[in-house]
C-alpha cells in the first residue's frame, strides 16, 4: 500500500515537471520576454540591465528551477494582455469555474445514476429505449451545439433565462459566489446543464452496463433464491456493487468537466478560467497560458491520484490480490 | 486442370461476401443501412462539392449583398435559389455547408489516419520489442490518457499558434489541426495493437518465420500486422466521429481552421453571433449537418463493433 502510493506520487511529480517544462519553454522561448514587458522607448542598455536583473542570462536549469519554485506557490508573473499578476486573474476566475463544475457534476450524478439503474432493470421498457436514444444523441451532439440550442430555445425564443455571464454575484472574502442570488442561480441553469449532459449520458451507460453485469452474478441469484424482496436485491445488493467503478470514473470525469468547461464558458461567456485561457490563446498571452496549463495539470494529477488511492481503499479485492501476489 | 476465370473468382468472392455474417447483420439492421447511406452521401457530396453545390460561396463575384440574410426557401421572404437561406454576406447556406463538411471530413479523416499510423506503429513496436521501450511508451500513453483528448488537441493548437507567426499560421492551420487531433488520439490504437501483438508474438507462425530467418521488420509488418488490424477498424470508425467533433469544437472556439476556409464548426461560430437577431438558420443548419454526420458515423461504428465481436454472435 505504502509503496503503491509512493510510486504513484513519484509518477505525478514527473508529470508535473514535464508540464512545467513545457510551460517554462513557452515562457522563455516564445517571443522575447523583455519585449513583452517594456515599451518601445526603452533603450538597449536598459533592456540589457533588465535582462540581467531578471536572471534571463542564467543557465537553463537555474531559470527552470526558479520558474518551478515560483509556480509551486502560484506565482506566474504578469499577464501581457491584462497587465496584472496572473495569480490575481486566476483567483478571480477560479470560483466561477469551480461552481459551474460542481453543479454539473452533481447534476450528472443525480440524474445519470437513476437513469442507468432504471434502464438496466427495465431493459425493454419504452422509457428505457427513450433514455438510450437520448443518450446516443447526447454523445453525438457536441457540447457547444447543446449550449447554442439551449440559448436559442430558452434565451431567444422563450426569454426565460439569461444567455451569458454569471448574473449578480456576492463576494465572500476572495470567493465570489452566484449561489446566493436569484439571477446568479438562473444564470447557472443553462451552462450547468450543457456541461452535465455529456457526463450524464456517460454515467448512465456505465451504470447500466455494470448493473446488467452484476444482476447476472451468482450472489444476486442467491439473494433472489433466499426470497429477499426485489427492492432489496436490486438496491442493496446489485446497486451497491456497481458503484465502485462508477465512483472511479466519475472522479476521473471531474477533471474532464473542468476541461470541457472551456467550451461551455465560451458559449455562455461565463467568466471562468476556461474563457480566460481561450482568450489568452487568441492573444498569445503566454503567462496566462502557462499558468492555466500548470494549474489544470495539477488538478488532473491530484484527481487521478486520489481516485487511484480511493479505489484501493474501497475495493478490498485489490488489496487481497496484492497480498496474495506477494506470497503473504 | 481446369482454368478458373477472373469472373468466376469475382463471383465466388461476391458470393462469399453475400453469405457472410457481416453482410447479414448489416441487412438486418435498418438503422445501420440508413447511417451507412448518410455517411456515403456525405463523402460523395463533399468529394464532388464543386459540381453539386448550387453556388460557389468563395467566389466573390457571385455573392450579392442584396441577397444577405434571407431565410430558408419555405419561409415567406425566402427564395428558391437559396434553399436553406443565406448568411449576412449573401452566401448560400447550403453551399457553405457542403464546402464546410468538406473541410470537416478532410480534417477528421486525415487526423484519424495520422493517429492510426502513429498508434498502430507504436503499439506494434511496443508489443514486439517489449522491455524498457514498451514500459516507456505505455507510461506515456497512460499519462496522456488521463487528460481528455480535446484538451491535448487544444494545447497543441495553442502552442503552435504562439510559436508560429500569424500569417504563416493561417496557411498551415489545417495541418496544425490535423497534427493536434492526430496526436491526441493515438493511445487507443497503441493499447489495442500492443495487446494483440503480445498474443500473436507467441504463436507458432511467428516462431516459424523467425526460425527460417525472416527479418524482424518483415515479420512485424507482413506477418503480425495483418493479424492485429481487426479491432483497429472499429476504433478508427468511432474515432472519426470524435475527430470531427473535436475539429468542430476547436473551430468553434476560434482556434481551429481560419475563417477563410470555414469548416462546420467555424460556420456555427460565425452564425452564433446572429442567433440573437433572429437569423437562426445561419447557425442551426450547419449544426444539423454536423450532428447528422457524427450520429451516422457513430451508429456505423457501434454496429461494426458488435458485428466483429465474436462474443455477441
Amino acid at each position: 500500500m505504502f509503496t503503491f502510493i509512493l510510486k504513484r506520487l513519484l509518477q505525478s511529480v514527473v508529470v508535473m515537471l514535464t508540464v512545467a517544462l513545457i510551460a517554462f519553454s513557452l515562457f522563455r522561448y516564445v517571443g522575447d520576454p523583455i519585449n513583452n514587458m517594456v515599451g518601445q522607448d526603452t533603450s538597449l542598455e536598459e533592456r540589457a540591465e533588465l535582462r540581467e536583473r531578471l536572471g534571463l542570462n542564467d543557465p537553463f536549469f537555474l531559470q527552470f528551477y526558479r520558474f518551478a519554485a515560483d509556480a509551486s506557490v502560484g506565482e506566474f508573473g504578469f499577464s501581457y494582455q491584462h497587465r496584472r499578476p496572473v495569480k490575481e486573474l486566476i483567483a478571480e476566475r477560479l470560483p466561477a469555474t469551480l461552481e459551474l463544475a460542481l453543479v454539473s457534476a452533481i447534476l450528472a450524478l443525480a440524474i445519470g445514476i437513476p437513469m442507468g439503474v432504471y434502464t438496466a432493470l427495465r431493459r425493454n421498457g419504452f422509457l428505457s429505449r427513450t433514455f438510450m436514444t437520448i443518450s446516443l444523441i447526447g454523445v453525438s451532439l457536441p457540447t457547444f451545439l447543446i449550449g447554442i440550442l439551449l440559448i436559442l430555445l430558452f434565451g431567444v425564443i422563450l426569454r426565460w433565462l439569461p444567455t451569458f455571464g454569471r448574473g449578480d454575484i456576492i463576494e465572500i472574502g476572495w470567493w465570489s459566489t452566484g449561489f446566493l442570488t436569484a439571477s446568479g442561480l438562473k444564470s447557472l441553469i443553462m451552462p450547468s446543464i450543457t456541461l452535465a449532459l455529456f457526463q450524464m449520458t456517460l454515467i448512465m451507460r456505465l451504470v447500466r452496463a455494470e448493473m446488467l453485469e452484476v444482476l447476472r452474478a451468482d450472489f444476486v441469484k442467491f439473494a433472489r433464491a433466499r426470497g429477499l424482496p426485489t427492492r432489496s436485491v436490486h438496491f442493496r445488493h446489485a446497486l451497491k456493487n456497481t458503484l465502485v467503478p462508477v465512483i472511479t470514473i466519475t472522479g476521473l470525469q471531474l477533471g474532464s468537466i473542468i476541461a470541457f468547461a472551456i467550451i461551455t464558458e465560451s458559449v455562455f461567456q461565463w467568466p471562468g478560467m476556461g474563457l480566460l485561457f481561450i482568450q489568452a490563446i487568441g492573444e498569445v498571452d503566454i503567462p496566462v497560458m502557462a499558468a492555466y496549463l500548470v494549474l489544470i495539470a495539477f488538478f488532473f494529477v491530484v484527481i487521478n491520484m486520489v481516485v487511484d488511492i480511493l479505489y484501493f481503499v474501497v475495493d478490498p479485492r485489490l488489496r487481497i490480490d496484492k497480498a496474495l501476489a506477494n506470497g503473504q | 486442370m481446369s482454368i478458373i476465370s477472373k469472373t468466376q473468382i469475382l463471383k465466388a468472392n461476391y458470393q462469399r461476401f453475400i453469405d457472410s455474417d457481416i453482410w447479414y447483420s448489416f441487412k438486418k439492421s435498418p438503422i445501420t443501412v440508413v447511417s451507412a447511406a448518410v455517411t456515403f452521401l456525405f463523402f460523395f457530396v463533399t468529394i464532388f462539392a464543386p459540381f453539386i453545390a448550387p453556388h460557389d460561396p468563395f467566389d466573390l463575384a457571385s455573392i450579392d449583398l442584396m441577397d444577405a440574410s434571407l431565410p430558408p426557401a419555405w419561409f415567406l421572404d425566402g427564395e428558391t435559389r437559396f434553399l436553406l437561406g443565406t448568411d449576412d454576406q449573401g452566401r448560400d447556406i447550403l453551399s457553405t455547408i457542403i464546402y464546410g463538411s468538406r473541410i470537416s471530413l478532410f480534417v477528421g479523416f486525415v487526423s484519424v489516419i495520422f493517429s492510426l499510423i502513429l498508434g498502430v506503429g507504436l503499439g506494434l513496436i511496443s508489443g514486439y520489442v517489449g522491455g524498457r521501450l514498451d514500459a516507456f511508451i505505455m507510461r506515456v500513453a497512460d499519462v496522456q490518457l488521463s487528460f481528455p483528448a480535446i484538451l491535448i488537441a487544444l494545447l497543441i493548437d495553442g502552442l503552435a499558434r504562439s510559436l508560429l507567426p500569424r500569417e504563416l499560421h493561417d496557411e498551415v492551420a489545417l495541418y496544425v489541426l490535423v497534427f493536434a487531433i492526430g496526436i491526441s488520439g493515438w493511445v487507443q490504437y497503441a493499447r489495442t495493437v500492443r495487446g494483440q501483438t503480445l498474443v500473436e508474438k507467441g504463436k507458432e507462425y511467428v516462431q516459424a518465420a523467425r526460425v527460417i530467418g525472416i527479418r524482424q521488420w518483415t515479420i512485424l509488418l507482413r506477418h503480425i500486422l495483418p493479424n492485429v488490424t481487426g479491432p483497429v477498424l472499429v476504433i478508427a470508425t468511432i474515432h472519426l466521429a470524435i475527430a470531427i467533433i473535436t475539429e468542430a469544437t476547436l473551430s468553434f472556439l476560434g482556434v481551429g481552421v481560419p475563417p477563410t476556409t470555414p469548416s462546420l464548426g467555424t460556420l456555427i461560430r460565425v452564425g452564433n453571433d446572429f442567433l440573437f437577431s433572429g437569423e437562426w438558420w445561419i447557425t442551426i443548419f450547419p449544426g444539423i449537418a454536423l450532428v447528422l454526420l457524427v450520429l451516422a458515423v457513430n451508429l456505423l461504428g457501434d454496429w461494426l463493433r458488435d458485428a466483429l465481436n465474436p462474443k455477441l454472435r
